[in-house]
């Protein structure tokens, strides 16, 4: 390896741990930069491989049962009831609305293949935005059958609504969002604390490719198209538990 | 590379009770990490039956613990403890693990030696024995950073690693990672020809 920024800056830019002075010198860089661009596809390979070969272990119910009674032991008394630890272990999305969770509200067009688009930081200052407080949504319901009509009349598309609360991803509800300078329809899940913004449009011409994954500043995203529709789902979660989410509206 | 921090809970009083509210706390904060914590203990230990050993004493030591939690990021915290009580339990029952560790170039585990990887047909089999063969210094933040979707400065907190070096780490870590996959590639195309 010759390019020096190909050792180590090229990692902190695709973890999006750059800061935007940084990183906007790096993607200059990379114009040019052919060692660093096959660097780029090499590493985004790998965390694709890494991430979509279901390496993650969950804990098992045999191991949450163990650590409930040991610390019920523990506690001394026993005072943590069954029935407390068990709804804390069947519903893994308790507190979740209770956390001043932020989710971000970006799609990743990705200008010329890999590279994360400057559209990125425009995004994620939208996302600040959103997250004010009264801006995550516009609809609230946890049912599919109030938060699906109530996008009649207000997009020429129809978003697919789904609660996945048996999952573990409760719907929380939906709004209406602009990205792009097109209207586009969020879902708003929860899952744990975090929650998560599943936005829905329909594909159109000369829409930029997108990376199917990543992360940047803290918040994963995954996106894919189905049909003539592009999804994209965005939060802090982790990436494990969004591609579960991805998986559940398109199995 | 500066030897393992290990870990520093070695002499919690049994005794100690959380008052109500406390363990109502944690109960909140702590727990819904479990997954994270078990997916941690897994990787670093490569066995699921030690793992979820490693992982109840983790929990408990947390919970012993919880008073010296003043806020911030639950996952690292715990995550914090479990990665500590891995090492503790290697260092005890597979010290040869944590040796071996300095030597990075030729840590290369006879479970995953090239011919053996490239036998596997299956993608994921051949990229768990690639990153089980991984030193456990370069496999926690692989795991950390890909599987669990920290932060550097999560990242920094769990382990150790000073911030300024997760990114450098990180980068050693990918680079024998793909090393690994790509010479188990170049062994099946050889057997192949």
């Amino acid at each position: 390896m010759n390019c020096e920024l190909a050792q180590t800056t090229i990692h902190g830019y695709f973890d999006g741990e750059l800061d935007a002075v940084r990183s906007t010198e790096f993607e200059r860089h990379l114009e040019h930069c052919h060692e660093c661009q096959s660097v780029l596809e090499s590493i985004e390979s790998l965390r694709t491989q890494l991430q979509q070969s279901d390496l993650y272990e969950h804990a098992s119910p045999q191991l949450r049962e163990k650590v409930r009674k040991q610390l019920a032991q523990a506690a001394g008394t026993g005072r943590l009831s069954a029935g407390h630890w068990r709804r804390w272990f069947l519903v893994p999305t308790f507190g979740a609305m209770a956390a001043a969770a932020a989710v971000i509200a970006i799609i990743l067009f990705v200008v010329p293949s890999r590279t994360q688009s400057p559209l990125s930081a425009e995004l994620i200052d939208a996302h600040v935005r959103s997250l004010q407080p009264g801006h995550l949504m516009d609809v609230e319901s946890t049912d599919q059958h109030t938060v699906k009509p109530w996008f009649d009349g207000k997009l020429d598309f129809v978003p697919p609504v789904s609660d996945y609360a048996a999952q573990g991803f409760p719907l929380v509800g939906g709004r209406l969002d602009v990205v792009d300078g097109h209207n586009v329809a969020a879902l708003v899940y929860s899952r744990r604390k975090h929650y998560i913004n599943v936005f829905v449009w329909p594909y159109r011409e000369k829409e930029p490719g997108f990376v199917s994954s990543g992360s940047r500043q803290g918040y994963n995203w995954v996106a894919w198209q189905s049909g003539d529709m592009r999804f994209c789902v965005v939060s802090d979660a982790a990436l494990s538990d969004l591609r579960e989410l991805k998986d559940l509206i398109h199995p | 590379m500066p030897a393992t921090t290990v870990n520093t809970f070695e002499t919690w009083e049994t005794s100690d009770v959380l008052d109500p509210q406390d363990r109502i706390r944690f109960e909140q904060l702590v727990l819904p990490h479990l997954d994270s914590a078990a997916n941690l203990a897994r990787w670093m230990l490569r066995n699921r039956a030690d793992s979820d050993d490693v992982v109840q004493e983790a929990t408990l030591r947390a919970y012993r613990f919880f008073e010296r939690f003043h806020g911030g990021d639950a996952r690292a915290w715990l995550l914090q403890i479990v990665r500590n009580t891995c090492y503790t339990w290697l260092q005890k029952n597979r010290p040869s693990e944590l040796m071996t560790e300095f030597d990075e170039e030729v840590h290369l585990r006879p479970a995953a030696n090239p011919e053996t990887l490239a036998t596997q047909a299956d993608d994921r089999q051949r990229l768990m024995m690639a990153l089980e063969s991984l030193s456990p210094r370069f496999r926690e933040v692989l795991v950390l950073r890909e599987l669990e979707g920290c932060s550097y400065k999560e990242i920094g907190e769990i382990t150790g690693i000073p911030i300024g070096t997760v990114m450098s780490t990180l980068s050693r870590a990918r680079e024998r990672l793909r090393q690994t996959l790509t010479g188990a590639a170049g062994a099946a195309a050889k057997e192949v020809s």
